[in-house]
């Protein structure tokens, strides 16, 4: 038997907690209210289009994306704009949302919601790529990156390949997990969408081994297409970070500083692939995602179809309520997400997961000094010293941080998760990349 | 043997003397003729090398001054007036006189008033925390409570107090050199005149949330609703995203917006405790500053009315005249509760 393809550089392989691997997708009812944060993808937000009072349509577009990197927010339910303010966002700042009060679920005319799989491609390649950025489709794996801006290879360079990522390499995540199982016919639309909107020949699925159901589905609906090949990885975290797949799959680096394209590669998620089918052949807004709700006391643990500004709270009403030991309450995987404030907190389009820690787990050890060991050099996927760069930003030396290519750092929390002092260097790091990102645009005017 | 050791004296010696020769021309050539005034300075200055004036040091403050002939814009807020008197005689200047600056904490989101809400356990600095949450009480603009401050000072002005979890200055050593300042995120801690007699009256809130959310997060928030500027009879007092401010160039320190904020957040140091009197006088000059202001109010309308005559905009400035009588008159109401309500904070100042 041949080694399962992997990447070489660092990782780790936390426990995986898949509980939720075996639910089928359900569909959460739609809330009472809904608060649609104006900012959620990266890189500029968008301006607001409705006003207080108004009535709005499920799928009607509620905040433009004007700048080059943006994408534009829709209303994910039908009712009347209660308010355009700031509510606090998933770690207790305010953000600019839209509240709209929801009054039944009345889409937008030209929206197909029915069941029914369209797979006749009739769109042309241009024809795609403003379909998707007019539905603000944005990359679903949690950095959501405008997915229209992605498609755009820049001038001098070629695109390969399309790789598409459905590793789900978080422990407890089953989203992306689910969507294969349950939405492959749609799923494989999509890639063919994107293939043609990008005008690649070749698609690489990469999916990490512990998901044999999903590799095996998968690989019978893609023998129909061609040149989609369903590859088979190892379980190794952060293998879904999109250099750490490129690596894996093809073996190419991607060099520091730049994006996959740089190699001939564009990464997209299963999240985004059905998301732009449904934009393209359905004309559906992203409106909705599916989130996991897991915890290894929570009651029903599940896979839930979400509206976009779904209040926590409701998803964990759904999985049985909170658990009386609960103490962190985190938004998006275990190893990168955050736990978040309050579970007022709205469901974005990042949104992957929502996680239940009992008081024993979510506890941090005391941080201790650093004792040289090496583990988090080795652990790091990107070939950085985190213990290093997490006493440059410690010391607030940013220009020396940034000569360590603190910038490099893809926050994946292997080094945190490996260091036995229990030192935060996620933590540190997460604070100097801002200030050092800061120095770079400042020195750049 | 005899010989070797004169030897050695004797070319010692010769080196030693060509060298002191050379050093001696190399010197001469090379000297550098600096104004004796610098060193004076120098030491006339405290030595605390602390930035405060904004130059890298005493050194460089006193290079600045001999340089630039001239005191304008110059202060060390460590030495005060003494030591700017002192430096101004050894230049032959006068020196302006500067008003004493202290630094004041603003805000009150102690343990009690603002209760923990959800757990920060992440590096315990005030940089990190409020870079990864929005801290412990859920108030995105109160202080963290971690100590970036009390670090950050070279004079011990400033510290910690663990039952409230918020700093407080030691206002005989705080120099105002601004450290503090600049060491908190969050632009809690502001420099302000010291006043006459340490007299001072503040808003100890920077929290810029509409009401209901303020007082969610802290009992003692500024909820932003306007009674303590309609009652300045100074007009220093402006409101800006919520949160209003005093001007402490226009403050007269009259006391009469103390005891009409509903939640507490207008702070005074070292007055005397509020009596009955002074309580009946701000309840008094509110409903006189109220009809005041609404009379103004309804003059310009007029004059907008007659200059313009546009029916619709007449209509909404009469309109917000109403909300502003009503604003009034519930406020009364609420005075009389405050009265009692205990204010930790401020006994405290007094005694001190």
């Amino acid at each position: 038997m041949k080694a399962l393809k992997t990447f070489k550089l660092g990782g780790i392989h936390p426990q995986e907690y898949k509980i939720s691997a075996d639910k089928p997708i359900e569909v959460l009812p739609i809330p009472k209210t809904v608060n649609i944060p104006v900012a959620q993808n990266l890189g500029a937000p968008s301006k607001v289009v409705v006003k207080k009072g108004e009535q709005v349509k499920t799928g009607q577009l509620i905040a433009k994306g004007e700048a080059f990197i943006s994408a534009n927010v829709h209303a994910s339910v039908s009712g009347k704009v209660k308010k355009v303010d700031e509510v606090l966002d998933t770690s207790g700042y305010k953000r600019l949302a839209v509240t709209i009060q929801s009054e039944g679920d009345e889409w937008e005319e030209d929206i197909d919601t029915s069941e029914e799989i369209k797979k006749e491609i009739t769109a042309s390649q241009q024809e795609i790529i403003d379909k998707i950025q007019e539905k603000g489709v944005v990359g679903l794996g949690g950095a959501t990156f405008p997915s229209h801006v992605k498609l755009k290879v820049p001038e001098g360079k070629t695109a390969e390949y399309l790789i598409i990522n459905g590793v789900e390499c978080e422990p407890f995540l089953t989203s992306d997990h689910r969507l294969m199982v349950e939405k492959g016919e749609e799923l494989m639309v999509g890639i063919e969408l994107l293939k043609k909107g990008l005008g690649v020949e070749k698609v690489l699925i990469g999916i990490e081994n512990n998901k044999p159901d999903a590799i095996k589905y998968l690989s019978e609906v893609a023998s129909q297409y061609e040149n989609i090949e369903v590859q088979p990885l190892k379980v190794k975290y952060p293998q879904g970070g999109e250099k750490q797949l490129i690596k894996a799959l093809l073996g190419r680096e991607v060099p520091s500083g730049k994006l996959p394209i740089e190699v001939g590669c564009v990464v997209n998620n299963v999240g985004t692939a059905y998301a732009v089918y449904e934009a393209v052949q359905k004309n559906k807004p992203l409106v909705d995602r599916v989130v996991t709700v897991t915890g290894k006391n929570l009651e029903k643990p599940c896979n839930l179809q979400v509206r976009i500004g779904t209040p926590v709270q409701d998803l964990i009403d759904k999985a049985g309520g909170l658990p009386e030991d609960t103490g962190k309450v985190v938004n998006g995987g275990p190893m990168m997400g955050k736990a978040l404030t309050s579970l007022e907190a709205p469901i974005v389009k990042g949104t992957s997961g929502v996680i239940v820690f009992p008081k024993g787990e979510a506890t941090r050890v005391t941080q201790k000094t650093c004792i040289r060991c090496g583990k988090c050099v080795e652990a790091c996927p990107m070939g950085l010293e985190p213990f290093y760069l997490a006493q440059l930003a410690e010391k607030e030396l940013w220009d020396r941080a940034e000569e360590n290519l603190i910038m490099d750092c893809i926050e994946c929390g292997s080094c945190h998760y490996t260091c036995p002092s229990g030192r935060p260097l996620l933590d540190y790091i997460r604070v100097g990349k801002p200030n050092v990102g800061q120095m770079i645009k400042n020195r750049g005017n | 043997m005899e010989e070797v050791v004169i030897y050695a004296v004797v070319s010692m010696a010769g080196l030693g003397t060509a060298a002191a020769v050379i050093l001696y021309f190399i010197a001469r050539k090379f000297k550098v003729i600096e104004d004796p005034r610098i060193d004076e300075v120098e030491e006339a200055l405290p030595a605390a090398n602390c930035g405060g004036c904004g130059l890298a040091g005493c050194r460089a403050f006193a290079e600045a001054i001999v340089k630039n002939e001239t005191l304008e814009g110059m202060n060390c807020p460590v030495g005060g007036n003494e030591v700017m008197e002192e430096i101004a005689g050894i230049m032959g200047l006068e020196a302006e006189k500067q008003e004493p600056y202290v630094a004041v904490v603003r805000c009150n989101g102690s343990k009690t008033n603002a209760p923990q809400k959800v757990l920060y356990d992440g590096p315990n600095t005030c940089q990190f925390a409020h870079a990864l949450s929005a801290g412990e009480s859920g108030c995105p603009n109160g202080c963290l409570g971690c100590g970036d401050c009390e670090e950050s000072c070279d004079f011990d002005a400033i510290h910690m107090n663990p039952l409230t979890g918020l700093p407080e200055v030691v206002e005989e050593n705080c120099t105002a050199c601004n450290a503090c300042v600049e060491a908190c995120p969050r632009d809690i801690i502001e420099l302000r005149p010291q006043g006459k007699k340490g007299k001072r009256i503040y808003i100890s809130c920077v929290n810029t949330e509409k009401g209901g959310p303020a007082k969610k997060h802290c009992e003692v928030a500024c909820i932003g609703c306007g009674k303590c500027v309609t009652a300045c009879p100074f007009d220093a007092i402006t409101m800006e995203n919520n949160l209003a401010y005093i001007d402490p160039k226009k403050c007269k320190l009259c006391r009469l917006c103390v005891p009409i904020c509903p939640t507490n957040a207008i702070l005074e140091d070292n007055f005397p405790e509020m009596s009955e009197k002074i309580v009946e006088k701000a309840k008094e000059n509110l409903k006189k500053q109220t009809a005041k202001k609404k009379e103004a109010a309804k003059a310009t309308a007029e004059k907008k009315e007659a200059a313009t005559a546009g029916a619709a905009k007449v209509t909404k400035t009469t309109k917000t005249d109403d909300k502003n009588t009503q604003k009034g008159s519930s406020g009364q109401q609420s005075n009389s509760d405050n009265k009692d309500a205990p204010d930790s904070s401020r006994s405290k100042d007094n005694e001190g």
